[in-house]
């Protein structure tokens, strides 16, 4: 058993590095194919003493192999912000690009910031934690295997990224789900852990964790996300991703 | 009569036997004395906490607001530090690289959660429909000259950052670095923040000699509190020599100073133990403990002493019989003092600081245990060691007994004149006690010695000001800081706030709706002003914060719900009156004019500092009138006279007043460490008025002398005594009155004046009053003596 340990690290003689990368494209790999989705979500703010906020988005994704995702979210509350959308497309290599269509004013901004380390409309997410994880935005390193969980290191590329690292876990026997995820800021101190629950399988290929939970260890506030169900088939294209189309999602 | 006169012997025949029993089991006594200090010292824990919190008491109402605000924002304390660039100009290609390199070093401060630097400062600009948020100044070492100009230009113009993170012309700047300390133990959380920024600090120094670097804040002035409180613990070292040297001055016996050297250690290590036991940590007030025991625990030995070796000396007693001869004629005073003080002490606790209350428990159990040490160890010392009769001595006090005797007959000359002088002095001093004002600025509790107060007046004078008043301005519903009319309120509350004297900065939300606003437009100035129409303002701010990095969003400055926003008002160094007569005044321009929902409290560590004094004194004064009346029967029962017992009030009280009112004449302000010291001071100068009388009254009693030859006794046997503790006493406290940190400095001082107050009046009203009291009582025993003297 020892023996056979020892044989099999010589064949796989694998650096930490190469084997984190290995995992995380295992991972995009495993989730390829989805081509687009569409999904509702509820977001609730807790502070310290247990006072809630909410807020309420619908998320549609549409999936590129050539570059990063596109995204477009539309707020649908508080009343005030309902009708604003974002639209963004993320790129494996250098900054996004994002606009919002603003309902009241009916315009459509361009935001050309590289910030995506700032709090998601006062959530303890980072637009960096909700925005698609694309391979190219990390350097990985391996660090342990638990039976199917496989814990990688990820550190950004992107100097403004608010963080130092990331502990990433995957669930191999479950198409390289991610399980948990650990943030350590720029002073390389536990920020937050990000844990994904109420998984459910799409597709027979594609887990979809309907529960997000962000606790910050430094603030003790929590964010919860809650999503409904995954719609995969309506087919979004291109067109669906434009400035009309932020402008029409948003009326 | 009959029934007094058997209490009397019974105490003076307990006191016999304890001292017959502590000589006679001397090396006993020693050693268990010994393993009792001992016993108590291993369990001793000196730790400090410099975490200004402990200021407070947890039911303090500002502390309560105060903390209600940091729940509903940021709980945050902060690390400034100011650069000033030795060539004047802080834009210039090298400085700014230099800025952006200790800022990016300032992320790494433990518990650090934000980092502002005029370099990070998030710049806002607009193309056609194109939004840019960028920091002011990335990348600087790769910038253009003109570049700088520009970036000069738009620093200069920002009123976010002009006369907080910039001054006017500028030539100084700052890195304001927040931290979130878990507040679990704080007594090792500042530390470890301290140590991390002065390192960082050190080493930009060293690679940037071209800059002068200053540091304030609320975490160097934790520091600041927590280094003066080891200093302080160092001034006992320093007092510890003085007394001693001091005590052998006036005892002139080697092995007097030895045995009172032991007393004071051992009654130090007890306290040590205690403070150990209770898990105390310490804290600047309270860790001048053992500077209060060591000089009161003096007190109580050199009583003792000097009876016994004026028993030796003058009346040629041996060893023993002097020794049991002074146990006698002491044991009653000295427990009573022990009493009072241990009153006086405890009444620390009526107060609304904590440290006090530690002070107050500490000093008190200290002091239980120095008389126990005075009575068990020091006899037990003295009998051990031998006794060296000087000759010079004996020869020395034969023909000077005239001094105290002279100011004996002095005093009895002229009773109702003496009265009478004193009192007019009294009574105008009193006037001007009541003339001191409350002042507690924490940045004035250090001198200008400490390098925290130096950075902080340099700051003040140079960029900003550290003092600060916040509120929290509710809208009354979710989202309605966009609401237009919250908004304009807000602005023109800001506007307000601008123009008074004493602001220097204003950091509210309705600048950042301003400055989106204009954003939105084009950077067009004329839409410098709050947006119209709600949902504008609501989803401009939703593109900012979308557009903000880490660590540099509003959660500081809105709560999650969008309610409520915070505004932080930047101060001139004020005075407690100034700064809480500001706070009352933004307080009543918002209930002038604003809704009810805008209506809010100015709360602030330097608010809280300000009224702390007040609080203070508002409370201890239930406290010290408790204190009076124990006292007061205490020495009733001690002196088995009803009326001396209640006119020893007046030499017990007027100390303090004569203090307070030559304290108006020295500096008129008064801080809150010095509202403790009528309970702590009034055991040591119960300890005067204690032994005058009981030796007046011995006189009076035993020897049958008439009052005034029992005041020229009193003179004679305790004259010598009195001086002798007030200047042991005086010489402890005038090493305090050295500390750099004014809530002791003070207390000290005024502690000093107070002590010298005592004797002399505890010399000239209270033998005065003693005759005049007396011949009353004369005139009145004598008529039905003479009538009892007919009737036979």
């Amino acid at each position: 058993m020892l023996a056979a340990a020892f044989v099999g690290t010589a064949v796989y003689a694998q650096s930490a590095e190469e084997k984190g990368l290995q995992i995380a494209k295992a991972a995009e790999k495993a989730d390829e194919g989805f081509g687009s989705s569409i999904v509702e979500l509820k977001m609730t703010l807790k502070n310290k003493n247990g006072q809630t906020s909410e807020r309420f988005l619908t998320t549609r994704t549409l999936e590129l192999t050539e570059d990063g995702d596109k995204s477009l979210i539309v707020f649908e509350s508080p009343k005030d912000v309902k009708g604003t959308a974002t639209l963004t497309y993320t790129h494996k290599v250098g900054a996004d690009d994002q606009w919002l269509y603003l309902p009241s004013i009916k315009r459509v901004k361009r935001i050309s910031s590289n910030n995506k380390s700032g709090p998601f409309v006062g959530s303890e997410f980072a637009y960096e934690d909700l925005s698609s994880q694309e391979v190219e935005k990390y350097a990985y390193k391996f660090l342990k295997e638990e039976g199917d969980l496989l814990v990688v290191e990820q550190d950004p590329v992107d100097p403004k990224s608010g963080y130092t690292r990331r502990v990433v876990t995957y669930n191999k026997g479950k198409g390289y789900r991610l399980e948990k995820i650990e943030f350590y800021d720029r002073k390389n101190a536990l920020l937050k852990t990000l844990t994904y629950n109420d998984y459910k399988l799409y597709k027979n290929k594609f887990w979809r964790a309907l529960t997000f939970n962000m606790v910050n260890h430094q603030s003790n506030k929590e964010t919860l996300l809650k999503f409904s169900d995954y719609n995969f088939g309506a087919e979004l294209a291109e067109e669906d991703f434009t400035e009309v189309a932020l402008k029409r999602a948003g009326s | 009569m009959n029934a007094i006169q058997k209490t009397k012997n019974a105490a003076n025949a307990f006191a016999k036997n304890w001292a017959n029993f502590v000589i006679k089991y001397k090396w006993p006594v020693l050693l268990l004395t010994i393993l009792l200090a001992l016993g108590l010292g291993s369990q001793g824990k000196m730790e400090f906490d410099g975490d200004y919190h402990v200021f407070f008491s947890e039911s303090n109402p500002e502390l309560e607001a105060f903390d209600a605000l940091q729940e509903k924002y940021t709980k945050d304390d902060n690390i400034i530090v100011v650069l000033a660039p030795k060539n004047g100009d802080v834009f210039t290609r090298k400085n700014l690289t230099a800025i952006e390199e200790l800022t990016a070093e300032a992320w790494n401060t433990p518990y650090s959660s934000r980092v502002d630097a005029v370099t990070n400062f998030q710049h806002t600009s607009a193309q056609g429909d194109d939004l840019y948020v960028d920091d002011l100044s990335y990348d600087s070492a790769n910038k253009t000259d003109d570049e700088i100009k520009e970036i000069r230009e738009k620093a200069l113009k920002e009123p976010l950052l002009v006369h907080r993170i910039i001054n006017t012309e500028g030539s100084v700047t700052a890195i304001n670095i927040t931290v979130r300390l878990p507040g679990e133990n704080s007594a090792a959380e500042i530390p470890e923040v301290t140590i991390a920024t002065r390192e960082m600090i050190a080493k930009f120094q060293e690679k940037h000699p071209e800059f002068d670097v200053y540091t304030t804040g609320l975490v160097p002035l934790n520091t600041a509190f927590f280094e003066s409180s080891q200093k302080d613990l160092m001034l006992t070292m320093a007092m510890l020599l003085i007394v001693l040297i001091v005590t052998l001055v006036l005892t002139r016996n080697f092995f007097a100073t030895l045995a009172t050297l032991v007393v004071v250690i051992f009654s130090i290590i007890s306290a040590v133990g205690f403070v150990g036991l209770n898990g105390i940590k310490l804290t600047p007030p309270s860790a001048v403990f053992p500077t209060m025991i060591l000089t009161l625990a003096v007190a109580d030995s050199i009583h003792i002493l000097i009876t016994y070796l004026q028993k030796v000396r003058k009346d040629g007693l041996d060893k023993k019989a002097a020794l049991v001869e002074s146990m006698r004629l002491n044991f009653m005073p000295v427990f009573i003092t022990s009493l009072t003080t241990v009153i006086g002490f405890l009444t620390l606790n009526y107060g609304d600081v904590p440290p006090f209350w530690d002070l107050g428990n500490i000093v008190a159990f200290g002091m239980s245990m120095a008389f126990l040490f005075s009575t068990t160890t020091l006899p037990a010392l003295m009998a051990i060691f031998p006794i060296w009769k000087s000759k010079k001595a004996q020869k020395e006090s034969a023909p000077k007994p005239g001094m105290y005797t002279k100011l004996g007959e002095f005093v009895i000359r002229q009773p109702v004149k003496l009265t009478v002088i004193s009192l007019a002095i009294i009574g105008m001093l009193t006037y001007l006690a009541s003339k001191n004002v409350f002042n507690d600025e924490f940045v004035e509790y250090f001198d200008t010695t400490v390098q925290f107060r130096q950075d902080s007046d340099f700051i003040n004078e140079n960029l900003t000001g550290f003092y600060n008043v916040e509120f929290s301005i509710g809208s009354g519903e979710s989202g309605g800081i966009n609401n237009p009319e919250y908004l304009q309120k807000l602005n023109a509350f800001e506007d307000w706030l601008e123009e008074q004297p004493e602001v220097v900065h204003v950091n509210a939300f309705s600048e950042v709706a301003r400055r989106v606003n204009r954003s939105m437009h084009g950077d067009d100035q004329s839409f410098y002003k709050v947006p119209q129409n709600r949902e504008e303002a609501a989803q401009y701010l939703l593109l900012y914060e979308l557009s903000l990095p880490f660590g540099l969003d509003l959660n500081n400055q809105i709560n999650v719900d969008k309610s409520e926003s915070r505004v932080t008002v930047t101060l001139k160094n004020n005075s407690s009156a100034e700064m809480i007569a500001f706070s009352e005044r933004s307080e009543q321009w918002l209930k002038d004019n604003a809704p009810a929902s805008m209506h809010s409290l100015g709360v602030s560590p330097t608010l809280m500092f300000s009224k702390l004094g007040f609080r203070q004194a508002e409370s201890m004064f239930k406290g010290n009138i408790i204190a009076l009346i124990l006292i007061s029967l205490v020495l009733m029962i001690a002196l088995r006279n009803v009326k001396l017992g209640f006119l020893s009030i007046i030499p017990n009280v007027t100390p303090v007043l004569v203090g307070f009112g030559l304290w108006f004449l020295l500096k008129g302000t008064i801080n809150t460490g010095m509202v403790i010291v009528f309970g702590m001071t009034l055991g040591i100068i119960v300890d005067d008025t204690v032994h005058f009388m009981s030796k007046f009254l011995r006189a009076r009693r035993e020897l049958g002398y008439d009052a005034k030859d029992a005041i020229i006794y009193a003179f004679e046997t305790v004259g010598k005594a009195l001086v002798t503790t007030t200047a042991v006493l005086l010489a402890g406290f005038i090493v305090l009155s050295t500390s750099s940190f004014a809530l002791n400095s003070y207390m000290a001082r005024i502690t000093v004046i107070i002590i010298l107050a005592a004797l002399i009046i505890d010399f000239i009203l209270l033998p005065s009053l003693l005759i005049l009291v007396s011949k009353k009582e004369e005139e009145t025993v004598n008529a039905p003596e003479m009538q009892m003297q007919l009737d036979k």
